[in-house]
Parts: C-alpha cells; structure tokens; sequence
C-alpha cells in the first residue's frame, strides 16, 4: 500500500480540521431500491468482529503471565544485615529486603511496636489502640471506621465493625487485621495462642490450624537467617511449660 | 489452605512472599474449583495492595487477576470486599511493573460477563478513569507495557456502553487520539511488530467513543477534529497490511466512523490523496472490501464536490473490479457507490458504459438481493 507523502508530512504538522468541501445532498442519494445512508457503527461486547484481535490479546498475555510465573533469577549480592535498630536478619537479594523492610520495619507501631501491612491499618490501630480520647469519643459517637478502602462506614464497637466485615464485605471472621484490643495486663506466663473468640468461625469452629499465629513480634528481637522460631511463637498452653519437677514438693493441707 | 494463609499472613517476610509465590502458582490453574479454594486469601492479598514493597504487591495483583478470571464465585466474593477502591488505591504507585501487573487484574476483572451490570459502574465511579487515561498519554512517561493493559481495559468499559460520555468528559477522545498519532510515528520509526497490541484497543475506543461524541451530549471542543487522526490512520492500515491483516477491518471501522458523518474528515481523505491507497486494499478480503466501499461511499454522499474528485480517477476501475466478486454484500456495496458516483456526476456513467460497466452488472441480474439496484443502475448508465 504506497502512502502518498503529504501523509508522513502532515502528521508531523499542527492539529487542524481540513476546510470541508461543501456538501450538497440530492433526495435521490439512497433512495429505493437503494438504500445507503452514511453511519458511525459501534460494536458491543463479545462481538464477532474482535475476535481476531482478542485471540491475539490472548496470546500476548499468555506470554506475560509465563514469564511472570517463571521465578526470575534474582540477582544475588554479597550478604548483608538489615540495619534497624535491634534488626540481625541477613539478606543476599535485595527484593528480600525490600520485602522484609516493608513488612516489618515500614509501618511500625511506635507505642507496642507490632507491624501492620499498611499506613492505613496502623493509623487506624492507633487511635484505637493507643489513643486515650478515642475511647472517650466512642462512647458517645460511633467511632470504630471500617477497614475496607472506600467504605465509609463507622461503628461503635469493635465487635460490630468485625460482624460488618463479615456480613456486609465477606471477610474472614478471624482477619489478622482486626485484633480486639488485648487487655493490658503486666507481662503474663500466659497462653499467647490466639485460639479466641474471634478465631471462632462461624459454625463455631475451631481453628486449631492457626496453631502457627505468630505473636506480633518486638522489632529487633533476635532473628538471625531466619531459621530459629523465634521464642514469641508458642505452641501450646504457654512459654512457661518445662519440665516437671520431680522433687516432692511439701503439700499444704 | 489454611496453612498457606497463615504464612501468607505471618511477621515472617520472607515466609510471606514464598507462601504469596505458592498462591500464585495455584491461580494458574484452569480449574476453577481450584480458584475457589483461594478464597480465604483474598481479603489479605486485597489488604497487601496498600503496602509498599512492589515485588510483592505485583503478585498479588497477578494473583488476583488470575483468580478473577477463573471463577465467578471468587469475583462474588472480591467485589464487597473492596477490590475497586484498592485497585484505584493501586494506580498511584511509581513503579511501572505495579501498574502493568494492575492494568492486567482490572483488564480481568472488566471482562467478566457481569462487569456492565456489577463492576463498571462502580469503576467509573472510582477515579481509575482519569488515571488509566492520565498512563495513556503520549509522552517521555509513556510505557508500552502499561499502556497496553490499561487500552485493553478502556476498551473493555467502552465496548460495554455503560457510561462512554462520562469518558469523554475525562478527555479521553483527545487522549487517544494524540495516543493514535504517537503511535503511528513509532510505527514510522521501527515497524516494531509489538505495536499492534496497543493499536488495537485505541482503534477500538476511538471507534466506540465517537459514536457517543456525535448524539450531542457532548460539547464541540471534546470533539475530534484533528487531520492528524486521518494521516496517523493510514500509517497504522499500511503497518497493518505488513504485519497484521486480521487488524485491518478494525482500522477501517475507525475509519468508517470518522467520515460518516465529517464533511472535515471526508475532505482530507481526498486532499491527502488517500482515495488510491485505499482502493489498494480492496483485495485482501471480503470484509476489507465491505468497510473499504463504504467508506468510499461515505465521502460520494457528500454530493458532487466530493465526486468531483472521485472520477476521473482509478475509482471506476476498481469498482468494476469488485462487480466480478462473489460477495453478495460486497456487490451490493459497489452498487450504491455506482448510485452516488452516477448521480453526483453523471459522466462517470458514460465512462462506465464504455468501460463494458453492462456486461459487469449483468451477471448479478438474477440475484434476488440485486435485482432491483442492477436495474436501476443499468437504467440511469444507458440515460447517461
């Protein structure tokens, strides 16, 4: 198909609308038996006419999305330690890294120093946590604000926003995110398994499975490569369980 | 399942992105009973989509996509959990591969059979669309990977004909049409066979698009006006007939729907000189044929100053050419060409009988659809 030149030239000129030559109908044009009338066409959707360029489109995906799924080699760099505060983990890839900075360090709770996924989330952990007004306001008000983006809905406990989660947007009943407030007590040898009430399902299930919840942990408690558990996990009826003694010990009666 | 969203939720970061890996391994499957297995992950790959750590967030994202494709009962569960806002939450991040793997997961999520009813509406009230127009200007910040995921998705909103005039208000005539002419200088440039997948989505929204801009809900200045569109057109249909033919009717629907109606955009067919390239195409098949005579009858209908400059010319040639197709529509095509060419200037009747137009029109004389227009025809050529 040969393009004349004035068509390269005018594409590298300015916007512009020709000057229309002037348009003079006859009542004839189109008229029976025939019947061409000049119209704009629009296709809706799943129509025949795409389907060349959608197979193509399909195509083309198929591509990105194998190469997504093939684990890229990651480039590998000398080992180094992250560098906050109190932090030993070791890298050798710096999107580990990145991930480990953002997870753990990023949004971090100043006062109890648990880690959320969001600056959302912290925000709100905050004034719900850590906000002595908030629990005065939310006595009157209706203070407790929905997690999800975009919903503008706000509750008066915290137990209602959990049952608004779950009916009206689906989530789960023991979303990671939606801890009730702990009861502050001194340090305790208690159970620190989260096998509570809001990890109940529905049916009243128990989720034994969550056995693995790990316990928000202290930044900068010790981490070294990531292969020790590190003691906050626990298993089990608390860190307090050792051996039993086998001294007779003296019986009150 | 449950462990896999333990880990995927656990402080362990490392641990996290090898069970998110696992999640993403499992959405590839093409069962959808599989898909739905995944749904006690959602709310946490939704949620990991406001953090910050990119590798991450994109495989969320390609996870999402890819379970949204295969199961309506995950797109069920996804939708009042909030998936909207964070996609639209989404679309600001700095990081290029985030937003191709995000164009990838809305692409998804605006294909599903419910989207007009269930989804759309609710992006268009988002403020994805300034944003998915914003990723398609043409520019040093352009990136073909991104701009292609977010056309296909303006196309898929655009095709559904929920709101198009809201898009138009949003600029998007203008936006896609500097996209169209950006495109053809590329295709100038390196004859990339990769550029097709992004000229095809444009083509089609600017195609769906002006439909709307002509019913008048929309001011003048939104219009397209520019000459440019005509010339960057023509580019991408030569590019086309090299390296991708199945494009072709699609590049002329948009032509189609330019000239219809433009007396502005019919002219510069004709002072471009463009008549000729387009009789070129007229071989390659049926439905090239149809869209390439309608064309051509969208600037004859314009009356005698347009025909003025279809005859003398090759136009009479080739019509008597695709007189000999076997095409019934096609024929038909080229008899209302004949009536407008005819009618607006009767000379190229003359020429037509001369040139044994007759004996061309004869062997459709039976046909039950062409019968009437023949005659005519046949009729008006020996008047002449």
């Amino acid at each position: 198909m040969q393009l004349p030149p004035a068509v390269h030239a005018r594409l590298a000129g300015g916007p512009g609308a020709a000057e229309p030559l002037p348009v003079e109908r006859s009542p004839k044009a189109g008229a029976v038996p025939f019947r061409f009338t000049a119209r704009q066409v629009r296709f809706p959707r799943e129509h025949e006419f795409f389907e060349d360029g959608d197979v193509q489109r399909h195509l083309y995906l198929q591509d990105v999305l194998t190469q997504v799924a093939g684990a890229p080699e990651r480039p590998r760099v000398p080992e180094f330690t992250c560098q906050v505060a109190g932090c030993c983990q070791v890298f050798d890839a710096l999107e580990d890294y990145e991930h480990h900075y953002h997870t753990l360090h990023r949004n971090v709770c100043s006062f109890c120093k648990r880690a959320f996924p969001s600056g959302h989330l912290l925000d709100i952990h905050i004034l719900e946590w850590h906000d002595s007004l908030f629990q005065i306001l939310s006595e009157r008000q209706n203070m407790y604000q929905c997690l999800v983006e975009g919903c503008t809905e706000k509750f008066k406990t915290s137990k209602d926003r959990k049952d608004h989660l779950v009916r009206r947007h689906l989530y789960p009943a023991d979303f990671r995110f939606d801890k009730p407030k702990k009861n502050m007590s001194p340090a305790t040898p208690r159970a620190t398994v989260q096998v509570s009430a809001e990890a109940l399902g529905a049916e009243g299930e128990q989720v034994e499975g969550d056995a693995m919840e790990v316990c928000s942990e202290p930044a900068g408690e010790r981490h070294t490569a990531g292969r020790r558990i590190p003691p906050t996990i626990c298993f089990g009826q608390g860190a307090s369980r050792g051996f039993k003694s086998t001294k007779k010990r003296n019986k009150h009666q | 399942m449950r462990t896999l969203v333990g880990l995927l939720t656990s402080n362990q970061a490392l641990l996290q992105l090898e069970a998110a890996r696992c999640l993403h391994e499992l959405s590839h499957s093409e069962q959808s009973a599989v898909a739905e297995a995944c749904l006690p992950a959602t709310s946490y790959l939704l949620t990991y989509l406001s953090g910050h750590s990119s590798d991450f967030i994109e495989l969320c994202l390609y996870t999402l996509g890819n379970l949204i494709v295969e199961s309506e009962a995950v797109r069920r569960q996804l939708l009042p959990q909030g998936i909207v806002p964070a996609l639209a939450a989404c679309v600001q991040s700095p990081h290029v591969t985030v937003l191709e793997a995000l164009g990838y997961a809305l692409s998804q999520l605006l294909q599903a059979k419910e989207a007009p009813e269930k989804i759309i509406p609710s992006v268009l009230g988002s403020t994805l669309p300034q944003h998915m127009l914003q990723l398609l200007q043409p520019g040093p910040k352009l990136n073909f990977g991104v701009a292609v995921e977010f056309a296909w998705c303006l196309h898929y909103i655009t095709c559904s004909q929920v709101n198009n005039a809201l898009l138009i208000t949003h600029g998007a005539l203008s936006t896609l049409g500097l996209l169209l002419l950006d495109l053809a200088g590329a295709v100038q440039r390196t004859e990339d066979a990769g550029l097709e997948l992004l000229a095809c989505p444009v083509l089609r929204c600017l195609s769906n698009l002006l439909t709307e801009a002509a019913v008048g809900a929309v001011g003048e200045q939104m219009q397209l006006r520019d000459e440019r569109v005509v010339a960057a057109l023509f580019i991408l249909l030569q590019f086309f007939l090299q390296k991708q033919p199945s494009l072709l009717p699609e590049g002329l629907w948009l032509l189609n729907n330019l000239t219809a109606n433009s007396p502005s955009f019919c002219t510069s067919l004709l002072s471009l000189d463009l008549i000729e390239p387009l009789l070129q195409l007229l071989p390659v098949s049926n439905v090239v044929s149809l869209l390439v005579l309608t064309v051509l009858c969208n600037v004859a209908e314009k009356g005698p100053a347009y025909c003025q400059h279809l005859w003398p010319g090759p136009l009479l040639c080739s019509l008597l050419g695709t007189l000999a197709f076997s095409d019934t529509e096609v024929v038909g095509q080229s008899l209302e060409l004949l009536q407008l060419l005819f009618l607006y200037r009767p000379e190229a009747a003359q020429a037509f009988l001369q040139q044994s137009g007759l004996q061309a029109l004869e062997r459709h004389e039976k046909e039950a659809q062409l019968q009437d227009r023949v005659h005519a025809l046949q009729q008006t050529a020996l008047h002449s």
